[in-house]
């Protein structure tokens, strides 16, 4: 029996520093990380997620939010809701994490050149797409007209605030953002985000669309696409399922017959449409 | 194909435990063939079986003769060898703010399983390809000596032919044994799988099986094949589950599965496990630990804002559609080898050729 194919470093994550912790939102922080040992960090694709391990508590997928193509930090933004996210919260420059990855298929960036591209985004979902939105902002040109529609639950909730206005302002970029429950200073839109889609802005039968929030929201935010004529071929979510061991071997990512591990999170739509209309798959 | 008398069965386990193995075999407890160390030949379930099995139902037998592996297949696969209930994965200390990992040290003992139907050949060649890359699997699977032996008579819920993987030993073995013990003549046909199975054999006490030894060697498959009762007819089947996802059928079965997970924990390819890090109470010290799962567990479809799979029949669709038809996608091979487990252990009878009988018809 040969066990050339083993890995003894598969459970192992890496200790890395975390050189920044910046607070996004009451619940949201993003963690800038460097690994302990100063040796390079490996590549990744807009899209892909790494296993973050909290020491003795746990260990949970959270996506890049980083720049692929910039040297610098790995880059995570992260939602606290349990007790690994609160711990990883608490989090003080200097203080190491362990990580493993990364994992997981990635955004098409590549292959949505010469297209327009339409970035849709719900709540936290905004921090997995904002690699692609960097690797489109940086090669602006091989692009056609780039929109990115974002939905939050409300004012506050509006992640990564400030580069949002930077990107209306200084890139030939069509940004909007809508809120579930304005508040009272809040002059902007109020709606569910496929009301955006529905807005325009972009060639349907020459647009690549991304999605990444609730599944709820990817549904109607695609059939809001179908309707203005983008095909299914073009548009790619991003799946979340529980996850152990991100490399295909746990069991619990399943959905269908996809690993969302390995096999997503980023899908083509029609790989999986007739799955997302099964309740509790 | 060799031929070893009674005593020959002796050798082999001294000439396994004189190259350094821990023979793991059958012997019978709390009145089940359970899988266990062995010192010796004579603690196996001599004259004992367990062929009476059927929906929530197993009982032992005397068989009024001295069968060496007279019985079926028990409870338990080999998997637990393999891939252990409970295993330590990591070792992390805190280092200041800091911490350092270390993955656990693998045991991986050389251990001869006596025994291995082909079944349960099968379903080890499932977790060869599921844990391809994992250390630990690895380890152990390359540490074992297999000695399969050929079923010349089935169990109550055995159906191996519909699922092509027995009732004889094809491949995966170091050596095949056929016990024939019918007429008057306790002997076993050996045959060697592996050149150190074969080498092994060389120096055993063998002769050349003769004509007549084929003869019932053939005979006791046919008698094997003959007494299945039950099968799963594959044409089209699926596709139906991958088509039949919404159809009201597994509310059906949801309504009598209990989902206690018997099931998936006696099924000798499930591999879902849970992964749960633990600290020390002072802080200082962690380990990652791997247990088994399974997805009849509320938790194992757990994210934040609910579990995905809450309904009983959203998780026996699950099981189901992930043995008979997502497997192969996966893996390139079913998550069924027709042991039989799952029929045996389930409280409440639920039959997985039945309900693939009923759906793929849906
Ligand atoms: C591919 C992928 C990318 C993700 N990216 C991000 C991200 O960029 N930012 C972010 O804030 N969150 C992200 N999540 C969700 C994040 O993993 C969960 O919020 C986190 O696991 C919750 O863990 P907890 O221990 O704090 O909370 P608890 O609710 O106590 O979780 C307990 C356990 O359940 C599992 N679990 C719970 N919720 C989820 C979930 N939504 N997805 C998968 N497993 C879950 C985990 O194994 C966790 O350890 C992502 C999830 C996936 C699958
Ligand atoms: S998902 Fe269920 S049927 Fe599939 S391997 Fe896991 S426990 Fe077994
Ligand atoms: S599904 Fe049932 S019959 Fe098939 S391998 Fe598993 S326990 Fe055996
Ligand atoms: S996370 Fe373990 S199989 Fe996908």
């Amino acid at each position: 029996m040969s066990t050339a194919a083993a890995d003894p470093g598969l459970w192992l994550p890496r200790p890395y520093r975390v050189s920044r912790c910046k607070r996004e939102l009451s619940d949201t922080f993003t963690l800038e990380l460097l690994p302990a040992d100063g040796e390079a960090m490996p590549a990744f694709r807009p899209g892909q997620f790494n296993m973050l391990y909290a020491f003795g508590l746990g260990e949970v997928p959270i996506s890049i939010s980083g720049d692929p193509d910039a040297i610098g930090p790995l880059v995570h933004t992260i939602r606290a809701v349990g007790p690994v996210t609160e711990a990883m919260r608490a989090l003080q420059p200097a203080d190491e994490i362990g990580v493993r990855g990364p994992f997981g298929s990635h955004w098409p960036v590549a292959d949505a050149e010469g297209m327009d591209l339409v970035i849709v985004a719900g709540g936290v979902g905004l921090a997995p797409l904002r690699p692609a939105i960097y690797h489109a902002l940086r090669h602006r040109r091989r692009y056609g007209r780039v929109c990115v529609f974002y939905g939050a639950r409300t004012p506050d909730d509006i992640l990564f605030k400030t580069e949002l206005k930077r990107w209306r302002g200084e890139f030939d970029m069509l940004v909007e953002v809508t809120v579930d429950r304005a508040t009272r200073d809040w002059a902007g839109k109020v709606g569910v985000v496929t009301r955006l889609v529905e807005g325009g802005g972009y060639d349907p039968l020459h647009t690549v669309a991304l999605m990444c929030g609730p599944e709820v929201m990817m549904r109607y935010t695609s059939r809001a696409l179908e309707a203005r004529g983008v095909a299914r071929e073009r548009m790619y979510l991003s799946l979340e399922r529980n996850m152990k061991c991100a490399v295909g071997l746990c069991g619990h990512c399943q959905f269908g017959p996809h690993f969302v591990c390995k096999d997503g999170p980023v899908f083509r739509l029609d790989a999986i449409e007739s799955l997302l209309a099964v309740d509790e798959l | 194909m060799k031929r070893l008398h009674l005593e020959g069965l002796d050798a082999l386990f001294g000439a396994l435990r004189g190259a350094g193995y821990t023979l793991i075999g059958p012997r019978l407890r709390d009145r089940a063939i359970v899988l266990d160390e062995l010192e010796s030949a004579a603690e196996l379930p001599i004259g004992w079986t367990d062929r009476e099995q059927d929906g929530g139902h197993y009982r032992v037998a005397a068989r009024g003769d001295d069968a060496r592996f007279g019985y079926v297949t028990g409870p338990q696969g080999w998997k637990r060898w393999l891939f252990p209930p409970q295993e330590v994965l990591l070792r992390a200390r805190r280092l200041g703010q800091g911490m350092r990992i270390e993955a656990a040290t693998v045991e991986a003992p050389r251990r001869a399983f006596i025994g291995v139907r082909a079944c349960d050949l099968a379903a080890i060649a499932v977790q060869d390809r599921v844990f391809v890359h994992d250390p630990g699997y690895q380890a152990r699977r390359a540490a074992c000596f297999i000695v399969a032996v050929n079923c010349t008579e089935a169990g109550g819920t055995c159906f191996c032919v519909s699922q092509g993987s027995g009732p004889r030993a094809g491949a995966g073995f170091d050596l095949a044994l056929t016990e024939l013990c019918g007429d008057g003549q306790h002997r076993f046909l050996v045959e060697a799988g592996s050149q150190v199975g074969a080498t092994l054999l060389d120096t055993l006490d063998a002769v050349e099986a003769t004509a007549a030894d084929h003869e019932a060697l053939e005979a006791g498959l046919a008698r094997a094949r003959g007494q299945m009762g039950r099968r799963i007819e594959h044409e089209g089947l699926a596709a139906a589950l991958r088509e039949h996802l919404d159809h009201p059928y597994w509310q059906k079965v949801g309504e009598r599965c209990l989902g206690c997970a018997n099931c998936t924990l006696v099924c000798p390819t499930c591999f879902c496990a849970e992964v749960e890090d633990r600290m020390s109470l002072d802080g200082s010290e962690a380990e990652r630990v791997r247990h088994w799962d399974s997805c009849f567990n509320l938790e194992h479809s757990y994210v934040v804002g609910g579990t995905v799979r809450t309904s009983t029949a959203a998780r026996y669709r699950q099981w189901l559609t992930h043995k008979l038809a997502h497997w192969e996608t996966q893996f390139g091979v079913s998550g069924c080898t027709g042991c039989g487990r799952c029929i045996t252990a389930c409280p409440v009878g639920i039959d997985i050729t039945a309900e693939a009988a009923a759906l793929r018809q849906a």
